[in-house]
């Protein structure tokens, strides 16, 4: 039986003060929301960066080109340290998890294990992450544990997104969000942020430094020509100006990870400089190298190419020191951000990048509600004409609850309002009255079949209910299915759509039923107005 | 209440006999399914930089001076860089062009690049959005893309035969199958671009349709319950005779609002509300000429035991 039922009138209370509370944040500057005392709801609704305009950059980690690059790494180390012990060896052989190099001379076994084992004795207390076996009589196997093969990707995107928060928000007071995505990507989502392109320079490089020795005992010509010695590397300069290309040691001395601290300073001649300071075993390291090497020239390393290569007058024993170049202030900046950030354990793709700027941002806001304010005008419109006064406006009420709970509802989980978004609220109104126009229609047919108005109205409201739910879970299902597959703004267009079954159903079946209860109450109507 | 003088838009009680003209409607259907189907492989969709990869921009003049496209194209056109389109929009000053990134090439050198080009041809311009997408990137999500709409149209199919009859299920998803390929059909008769928000736009035609369809069927189910020896074209008939009233005015409001949406909306909404309300128009008539005809084709067993036959198309079903 239809009658004013006192929970529905305290749930209808309930719906409209959540929806008033939850809403009323987005009417306040955001320093107004930062001066909200901590248990007032205070979270507005989250524009999409299409429009709030922003930068989105889907970014891809390399890991095939780290692995790579670990696995060579893995050759030169065990030249390196087997070429220290002095021991031969007549070959190094790389395969997918490590290195197998064979001695010269199988009585050198003990001195070589020991030898290797070095390089993976570093720290006791890190699980290793690699693993150095004999192979018979003169072989030794050096390689990538079947865990840390396993966990190279995750780990590098892991690493990575570190890397990438501390060099775009090293304050941390932005609003940049650093996500992973499926196994090896990562998306970076800067509102308000319109130059991808800064952004790119800023993630774009690995911002590996190195320091390692300028080979003068080969020729550089030689070199040049194809002829590099087995334990030099021949490198391009980063500037222009000087020789085209270096012949360096392929020997790191110290790397970007034992860099404590970068900052823009000055040199002698008052042009910008890079001054940094080394951590206690960058110190020794270095102090050891530059004083085993005085008067020869060192070079200064950054992602494969020589930014610098000066010689070195007295050894560098205080750890700190100093890189000089043709650098701007900027440019400087833009360096020591990349050096205090760290290196990125592999190179990043850019696969996917969109960017809105504000002006097109508010002009898409301006433009959505505007055909938001003219959509619900014609909806009022349209209700009242075809259901009269007082259907039709119980119908907008519902409608009005309906749009203050949908933003309500955002505002709380945090949802996020797109461009398409927009249109799904739109759409959502007209959905929400089709609920209203579920019931109508039902209250008519039931009052032309001379039913009481009593009768008609409480068989419209149960007929029709099961057809309204029907028909909202599918809207559910299709809504469901964008969340999973979709992207970015197709994920704000199923946000407000699913909000607005659930806020449409609520509104338009409980304004309607207690107004319709009330009104029978006070009216006592002889017969129904819209079954003429 | 005084008598409002409420819009008519149908007579209270409609008597239309819609199964009458369901043949030749349904060879209609099929030919423009076909026809649809085919114009999505020649001349094909107008894949956008979602689905095919490449670069879209919004360029301005910064002196606000009518912008020449066709300098913008050439001057694009000459860095090979494949199919370049320059497009232009309300503001004259203003243009979307949109081309093809090299695999080989980072991204940003290739923006960089076309922004060099056009600001030596056409002088100073702004950019006020950017979109790049990798091929690898948008592969993945064209396949995403087809895969959410198959998956959408399974899911509905298994929800329908959950809800009602198996019966009913094909005669829903045949009306799904039916929006979805004349949509697309439009989608390439209006050149519309097809891109991510556009697969959004058909996952919600889905849901209209089934809301639309599920309406129908609820009717047509409570009907064939409560008249028991009725033909089963007339009580479909009659079914949707008594929903017609809801059906045109719930397709109405929303066709309204998507089109003040299309006009008012700007040139991001457009596509994606056309479209919408194309599938709404498409959808509202196939839950009339789809469902529920294939349900009469298929027979449906009527729910009382004292009938097990499953009731026949045409003079079988008649008394």
């Amino acid at each position: 039986m239809i009658h004013l039922s006192r929970w529905k009138v305290i749930l209808l209370a309930l719906s409209l003060l959540f929806g008033l509370a939850f809403a009323y944040p987005n009417m306040l500057t955001p320093a107004q929301r930062d001066a909200l005392p901590g248990w007032v709801p205070s979270s507005g609704l989250n524009l999409g960066l299409d429009l709030q305009g922003g930068s989105y950059l889907l970014l891809e980690v390399d890991v095939p080109a780290m692995r790579e690059k670990r696995l060579a790494n893995m050759v030169e180390d065990a030249r390196m340290v087997l070429g220290e012990a002095n021991i031969g060896i007549t070959g190094v052989v790389r395969n997918d998890q490590g290195v197998v190099v064979t001695l010269t001379n199988p009585a050198q076994m003990d001195a070589a294990l020991t030898a290797m084992r070095t390089l993976i004795g570093g720290n006791p207390n890190a699980v290793a992450d690699r693993t150095v076996q004999r192979q018979g009589n003169d072989r030794i196997a050096y390689a990538f544990t079947d865990a840390a093969m396993n966990s190279m990707a995750a780990d590098a995107v892991s690493q990575s997104i570190e890397v990438v928060r501390r060099r775009l928000d090293s304050t941390g007071t932005k609003e940049i969000s650093i996500t992973r995505q499926g196994a090896d990507r990562i998306v970076v989502q800067a509102p308000g942020e319109s130059d991808p392109a800064e952004l790119e320079r800023l993630v774009g490089q690995t911002a590996q430094l190195t320091f390692q020795m300028v080979d003068t005992e080969n020729s550089l010509a030689e070199a040049a020509a194809g002829a590099v010695p087995p334990d030099s590397e021949l490198l391009p300069a980063a500037e222009p100006g000087g020789p085209a290309a270096y012949l360096v040691k392929r020997r790191i001395l110290v790397s970007g990870e034992n860099l404590t601290k970068a900052e823009v300073g000055s040199d002698q001649n008052r042009q910008v400089a890079i001054d940094f300071r080394f951590d206690a075993q960058g110190s020794r390291r270095f102090g050891e190298a530059t004083a085993a090497n005085v008067g020869k020239p060192f070079a200064i390393i950054l992602d494969g190419q020589v930014i610098s290569a000066p010689t070195i007058i007295s050894p560098i024993t205080g750890g700190t020191g100093q890189i000089t170049g043709n650098y701007t202030i900027e440019s400087a900046s833009l360096f020591v951000n990349l050096l205090n950030g760290g290196a990125l354990p592999a190179p990043l793709v850019v696969e996917e990048r969109r960017t809105v700027t504000a002006e097109l941002g508010a002009d898409a806001v301006a433009k959505g509600g505007l055909s938001t304010l003219i959509g619900f005008i014609i909806i009022v419109v349209f209700m009242i004409g075809a259901y009269g006064l007082l259907f039709g406006g119980i119908s907008v009420v519902g409608l009005l609850l309906n749009g203050l709970l949908i933003i309500a509802a955002m505002s709380l989980v945090g949802a996020t309002l797109t461009l398409p978004g927009i249109a799904g609220l739109v759409l959502t109104f007209a959905v929400a009255v089709d609920a209203n126009v579920l019931i109508y229609e039902r209250m008519r047919d039931e009052a032309r079949s001379g039913r009481s108005v009593i009768a008609s109205l409480d068989a419209g409201f149960n007929k029709a209910m099961g057809t309204i739910i029907d028909a909202n879970l599918t809207t559910l299902v299709a809504a469901l299915i964008m969340f999973i597959f979709g992207a970015g703004p197709v994920r704000g267009f199923a946000w407000t759509l699913t909000i607005g079954v659930f806020t449409s159903m609520l509104s338009a079946v409980l304004v309607s039923q207690v107004a319709l209860a009330w009104w029978l109450k006070v009216a006592k109507p002889k017969k129904l107005p819209i079954a003429e | 209440m005084r008598g409002w003088p409420l819009i008519k838009l149908l007579p209270s009680k409609t008597n239309l006999q819609f199964v009458k003209y369901a043949r030749p409607a349904g060879i209609l259907s099929v030919l423009l399914c076909v026809a649809s189907i085919v114009a999505c492989f020649y001349p094909g969709l107008n894949m956008g930089i979602d689905f095919r990869g490449g670069a879209s921009m919004e360029l301005t003049r910064a002196d606000s001076q009518v912008l020449d496209l066709e300098r913008v194209r050439g001057a694009v056109g000459e860095l090979g860089l494949g199919d370049v389109q320059v497009q232009g929009i309300d503001d004259p000053s203003s243009a979307i062009l949109r081309f093809q990134v090299p695999d080989d090439e980072p991204q940003s050198a290739v923006v960089q690049r076309v922004e060099n080009a056009i600001t030596a041809s056409v002088g100073e311009v702004t950019y006020s959005g950017v979109s790049v997408v990798g091929s690898k990137v948008s592969g993945e999500l064209f396949r995403s893309g087809l895969f959410a709409l198959g998956a959408a149209i399974v899911l509905m199919f298994a929800y329908i035969w959950f809800r009602f009859e198996p019966q009913f299920g094909f005669g829903a998803i045949a009306g799904l199958a039916h929006d979805v390929i004349l949509v697309f059909g439009l989608i390439v008769l209006f050149k519309l671009e097809f891109s991510l928000n556009m697969v959004a736009a058909i996952l919600t035609v889905i849901g209209y349709s089934m809301n639309d369809t599920v309406v129908v069927f609820d009717r047509l189910r409570e009907n064939l319950r409560k008249y028991k020896t009725m033909p089963l074209r007339e009580v479909i008939d009659l079914s949707i005779n008594e929903t017609l009233s809801r059906t045109i005015i719930t397709g109405l409001t929303a066709v309204m609002v998507l089109a003040a949406l299309a006009f008012f909306g700007g040139e991001a909404l457009f596509g994606f509300s056309i479209a919408l309300m194309a599938g709404i128009i498409i959808g509202t008539y196939s839950s009339i000429y789809v469902g529920a005809p294939i349900i009469l084709l298929w027979g449906v067993k009527r729910g009382s035991l004292d009938e097990p036959k499953p009731v026949k198309l045409g003079m079988a079903s008649r008394p």
